[in-house]
């Protein structure tokens, strides 16, 4: 089965066709343009992953993948920004993200890190 | 207190600091598009090698998109310049609309994430400054921040700048959540000595929630 995605962003043109390029890989892939309309999201339905910008207006990444873990505390989030210096890292790892992909993204990195988290999910589901 | 000089330099270093953040932060958003367009193209072009063929219409569309992200990128850039340029003399002649015009732009992204709105209002005909320019973007720049803040549930400021009989006043009006103890908080010993350094005057009110900049055409 195919992993399911959400994938979180507020630039609208990056999300469409990284959603497009993510399907084509078949992937399950969901999208959402805020923090607020992922969260809702991520409390009505199951992920395999959230692949979510961490710098986005009103709620940044942070606070999104604290109200996420609190809702679903095995959801694997993968975070993307811009720049990731090691102290943003760190704070995420510690919030409990998967992990931190630095932008312009390696989509095969990136597809490899949900494999990670769908096995990571499956292995706790046993 | 700190030395003046020592402030002066910590506050400026901290405002280009903060702004080159943002702005790389935004380049790299324009270059991720640009990849998932090159990355598209990439993925049309392999499956065409296995017969599938190439729909001219989506071509068409990638490549708009590609050069949406490049006039993006042009006018980050841009800004960026005209900011960086403040730098040059430690005392020039501005125009005062093209100055706020320039913070406005290289700080849009600050409101943005705090999901404010800003409205601007500026003299149609040229204002001459003499100034200390990148000292008056900052000292701009800590008044809009301190009116984000002070923007309450509305999250709305609007600016407005205008010619005196003495010089220049810049409004930064509708603060809905200004409360005395917000307002107390500025100008902090940081503003004061920018205020100084300009021959400026602010003030804060909470009747109307406003706060007022006055410059000196001269300083």
């Amino acid at each position: 089965m195919s992993a399911k995605v959400l994938l979180v962003d507020d630039e609208k043109d990056f999300l469409d066709i990284m959603a497009e390029r993510l399907a084509a890989r078949g992937l399950d892939v969901a999208t959402a343009g805020s923090a607020e309309d992922a969260l809702k999201m991520v409390i009505a339905e199951s992920y395999d992953a959230v692949i979510m910008d961490l710098m986005m207006p009103e709620m940044d990444g942070f606070k999104a993948l604290k109200l996420f873990k609190k809702s679903r505390p095995d959801l694997s989030v993968i975070l993307l920004t811009g720049n990731v210096p090691e102290e943003t890292r760190i704070e995420a790892i510690k919030l409990g993200a998967l992990d931190v992909i630095e932008k312009p993204a390696d989509l095969n990195l990136l597809t490899l890190k949900i494999e990670e988290a769908k096995a990571l999910r499956a292995k706790k589901l046993i | 207190m700190a030395k003046k000089p020592e402030i002066t330099t910590e506050t400026g270093l901290q405002f280009f600091g903060q702004i080159s953040a943002s702005i790389s932060h935004e380049l790299k958003n324009v270059l991720a598009i640009i990849n998932e367009n090159a990355g598209l193209l990439e993925d049309f072009t392999l499956m065409a090698d296995r017969g599938v063929p190439l729909d001219p219409d989506r071509l068409k569309k990638m490549a708009q998109g590609v050069k949406k992200q490049i006039n993006r990128a042009d006018a980050i850039i841009s800004n960026m310049n005209r900011f960086a340029h403040s730098t040059d003399q430690p005392l020039a002649t501005v125009d005062l609309a093209q100055t706020i015009e320039t913070v406005l732009a290289v700080t849009a992204r600050f409101a943005a994430m705090r999901g404010i709105r800003i409205d601007w209002q500026l003299p149609a005909n040229p204002v001459a400054l003499q100034t200390a320019p990148f000292h008056l973007m900052n000292l701009i720049w800590l008044c809009l921040e301190f009116s984000m803040s002070a923007a309450g549930a509305e999250k709305q400021v609007e600016l407005v700048a205008e010619e005196t009989a003495g010089g220049v006043r810049i409004r930064f009006r509708r603060l809905a959540g200004l409360a005395a103890d917000l307002r107390d908080t500025f100008p902090s010993d940081h503003e004061k000595i920018l205020l100084e350094m300009l021959a400026a005057e602010c003030k804060v009110e909470l009747e109307p929630k406003e706060m007022v900049l006055e410059l000196t055409k001269r300083y």
